[in-house]
């Protein structure tokens, strides 16, 4: 039991918590897929629609830049001060049912978007997490966390609606962490007897 | 405007409090994890420029009523399944998603099968998946992730048909 590495460092996987290149084939896909739709655009409305589009989203870009150091510095720092065998006590392969909670209460509870959730995620897998557990963070967060309720979906989906479908949403992450982990450990036995 | 302005707050308060407990534990490691989280945030921002900048191109050109024609209330499971593969489908930050949602709700959309849209939305909307989650997370885990997740639009749709809308 002493410092247990994570079972993901087993394979040739970049370590987690550190990020890849910047250029990937993701981001070509995405870069094909913009030119594309903004040659439509384009097509369709004229260099007027190009350009309004474009200040508008580079106003949103803006105010994104900011949250996107807030959450890479917190995934840093997260990474850096938290125990790794307290870590995988409690979120690790052997955390059991009390694990996926903790995993679900602590992505309701975190606070900004996207620029946090993955970076602190994935800072999580690099002190011990196994899947399952930051499955239920990260469902948790895109399911029933309280940012994107609060900023977006009252005010266009309404409160009731919102708090049907968060209430429906309550399990989900836990059920999604257990099977994670049940299939986990069924595609990878070998790497999880070869760690412990 | 206010909630954006609370998430700020939280958002910086936690880095602060972290950042601290860092100091407190030396100059050293709260240098290494200052210098780790910038560095990630330089290689980062290639990404998150170019789709924050051209989501609202793809928005623009992916209609959004075919997307909430497939959410009618009689649809059944059929409806639930076109549901989810719209969720997962479509474009753009979370107004445009919860847009067609309302839209959707509005025209006379079976609940379940908005359950179903906003729950694969959450779960699987592609642009936030390749902008954010695959940049930040071991590719392994997000298609471990997104490949666990798949039963939970129906899931939600199940329990929505037999709860009800209050």
């Amino acid at each position: 039991m002493k410092d247990p590495a994570p079972a993901e460092d087993a394979d040739a996987e970049p370590r987690p918590g550190h990020i890849r290149k910047p250029v990937g084939w993701s981001t070509v896909t995405i870069a094909v897929l913009v030119a594309v739709s903004a040659a439509l655009v384009w097509h369709r409305d004229g260099i007027s629609g190009v350009t309004e589009i474009l200040t508008d989203d580079l106003t949103l870009f803006g105010g994104i830049v900011p949250r996107v150091l807030a959450g890479c510095l917190l995934g840093a720092f997260i990474a850096e001060i938290l125990p790794h065998e307290k870590v995988s006590r409690s979120l690790g392969p052997e955390s059991g049912l009390k694990g996926l909670v903790i995993g679900t209460a602590f992505g309701a509870i975190l606070p900004g978007g996207p620029f946090t959730a993955y970076p602190v995620a994935s800072a999580l897998l690099a002190v011990g997490a196994d899947f399952g557990a930051t499955i239920a963070m990260v469902v948790s967060w895109t399911l029933i966390g309280y940012g994107r309720a609060v900023a977006w979906e009252i005010p266009i989906l309404g409160a009731d609606f919102t708090l049907w479908r968060i209430a429906i949403s309550l399990p989900l992450p836990v059920l999604a962490g257990a099977l994670g982990r049940f299939i986990y450990v069924r595609l990878y036995p070998k790497q999880d007897e070869a760690e412990s | 405007m206010s909630a954006a302005l609370l998430i700020d707050v939280l958002l910086w308060g936690s880095v602060a409090a972290l950042g601290l407990i860092a100091f407190r534990r030396g100059r050293p490691v709260f240098v290494a994890s200052l210098r780790q989280g910038s560095m990630d945030f330089i290689n980062i921002m290639p990404r998150i420029a170019l789709g924050v900048i051209g989501s609202g191109y793809i928005a623009a050109v992916i209609p959004q009523e075919v997307i909430t024609g497939w959410l009618g209330p009689n649809s059944g499971w059929l409806g639930v399944t076109m549901a989810t593969v719209s969720g997962a489908a479509t474009p753009g930050g979370p107004v445009i998603g919860f847009s067609i949602a309302a839209v959707a709700l509005k025209a006379g959309g079976g609940p379940p099968q908005v359950i179903a849209y906003v729950v694969a939305w959450a779960l699987f909307a592609f642009q936030r998946v390749i902008l954010w989650e695959i940049p930040f997370m071991p590719a392994r885990f997000v298609w471990f992730r997104a490949a666990v997740s798949i039963p939970f639009p129906f899931l939600a749709a199940a329990i929505a048909m037999v709860i009800g809308r209050p």
